[in-house]
């Protein structure tokens, strides 16, 4: 699974540059359905048209527990891959271009002089960390509602309220995350092929040396 | 502050450029930290959930009030009903084609039409709804006929110990004891919060157990059938408890609903 460098010419004629390896990428999309299928039996559990429309209530049930206790998977499966193991090291490690890339994002300053970042950027190393730990922080509180006997009475009352308020903001984030894809074509072609143009990773993530 | 930003940009893969950063995989580990943090919030959430709880759901009721979009019923715990179906669709029952039939153990066994229904006496409570999901709506007033005085009508059997409940979507169920069938605040419903019963409230009919979690009252009540004993409903074949005494069962202590 190390990158390759013999990788084809990109649609813009410039020469690609490898940004995930398979494995990288297969991850991302097992989790990206996994997560998929929880928010929307989520939501046909809570949003009273949804559940109107779908019904079916014990089947929803079982597909959101399996789905959410499925979901942390793929990421462990991907520990065994040497280029996950290393993006997730670039994410968890911050340097000083971060902060400024975070100073620059919180006035609103979107040009790229001012928005520096490695392979990944301050805002997708922020992200990534809170999404592992609220899923985790989801899976506990779930689990602590699925088997009731096991914990006491006042803690699963707890957990509900944690999982219905963190779920919440978790569609929110991920609303935000979805958005940002959807904003940026190359960085999805990256996601899905592999590859992405040298001029936009020059231009988005200019300290990155791949 | 960028005196790591590169000035030239032509060659962004060459090695040679000074990486005074270190951009990746060197610095300090604040994901780690962040991904920690998240993790201790969240226990810390479930620690402080109680006090947190009654905060916001005073504060989401006098907001729900006041709220004309009708968006924090969607909020967790923002107030109002649920809807909760187990099967895909439910069939729609008007005055003309809804029946209610009780059977079983009795001598003179019936159908009701809902203007069969509505000619009997009505009986009106106003209690809090509780599911045993957690949510509570205050203050409901259901109106209906008691059961008991159509398990008096049919003549039930000595050897009887309990009623079945049967619905027309066709497959939900409940079950109660023959000596809990006969509560005084155990109706058959046909009007909720001084309107007729809406189909997804379970109309035309629905049964209505006050002292008990909300999945005993069974909706789109379409059969009455006194049995020998008890047979669990279809959440209590999935781990419900049949007895569901609302804040003595299903390991909860809400409040009682009267």
């Amino acid at each position: 699974m190390s990158p390759r460098t013999d990788l084809p010419p990109t649609a813009t004629g410039a020469t690609g540059v490898p940004r995930f390896t398979r494995t990288v990428r297969w991850v991302h999309r097992t989790t990206a359905v996994l997560m998929g299928l929880c928010v929307f039996t989520a939501a046909c559990l809570y949003v009273p048209q949804l559940a109107q429309s779908v019904g079916r209530r014990a089947l929803v049930v079982t597909v959101h527990q399996w789905s959410g206790l499925a979901l942390p998977g793929p990421a462990l499966a991907g520990l065994l891959s040497r280029a996950f193991r290393a993006d997730l090291g670039r994410l968890n490690r911050f340097g000083p271009h971060d902060r400024t890339w975070l100073r620059a994002a919180l006035r609103r300053d979107k040009s790229p002089s001012r928005r520096p970042a490695g392979k990944f950027n301050a805002g997708q190393k922020i992200y990534t960390a809170w999404i592992a730990g609220a899923t985790l922080v989801m899976l506990g509180t779930g689990l602590m509602m699925w088997f009731t006997h096991l914990t006491p009475l006042v803690w699963r009352t707890s957990a509900t309220f944690v999982h219905d308020w963190l779920a919440l903001t978790l569609g929110i984030v991920l609303a935000g995350h979805v958005g940002m894809a959807l904003a940026d074509p190359e960085a999805r072609r990256g996601m899905r092929t592999g590859t992405v143009g040298r001029d936009w990773a020059r231009r988005e993530h200019p300290l990155w040396r791949p | 502050m960028n005196s790591e930003r590169p000035e030239s940009r032509e060659r962004p893969e060459a090695r040679e450029q000074p990486d005074e950063a270190a951009p990746d995989g060197r610095g300090r580990p604040i994901g780690r930290r962040v991904f920690l943090g998240t993790l201790g919030l969240g226990a810390l959430g479930v620690a402080a959930a109680p006090g947190l709880q009654r905060g916001l759901e005073s504060f989401l009721a006098g907001a729900s009030d006041k709220d004309p979009t009708g968006l924090t019923g969607l909020l967790p715990n923002g107030g109002g009903f649920r809807y909760y179906s187990v099967t895909s669709s439910v069939p729609r029952k008007s005055a003309g084609t809804y029946r209610l039939t009780v059977d079983g153990l009795v001598d003179r066994p019936r159908a009701y039409t809902l203007a069969d229904l509505r000619a009997l006496p009505q009986t009106r409570m106003v209690r809090d709804v509780q599911c045993v999901t957690g949510w509570r709506v205050p203050r409901t007033p259901f109106e209906g006929v008691r059961l008991s005085r159509l398990l008096d009508a049919a003549g039930v059997r000595a050897t009887a110990g309990a009623v079945r409940f049967t619905c027309f979507d066709g497959a939900y169920s409940e079950s109660l004891t023959l000596a809990q069938a006969r509560r005084a605040d155990v109706l058959v419903a046909l009007r909720m919060q001084d309107e007729d019963l809406g189909h997804a409230h379970g109309g035309p009919v629905r049964l209505y157990v006050a002292p008990m979690y909300f999945y005993k009252s069974a909706k789109w009540l379409s059969g009455i059938t006194v049995t020998e004993d008890v047979e669990p409903g279809y959440w209590e074949e999935r781990g419900y408890d049949i007895d569901a005494w609302v804040g003595r069962s299903n390991g909860r202590d809400d409040e009682p609903t009267n």
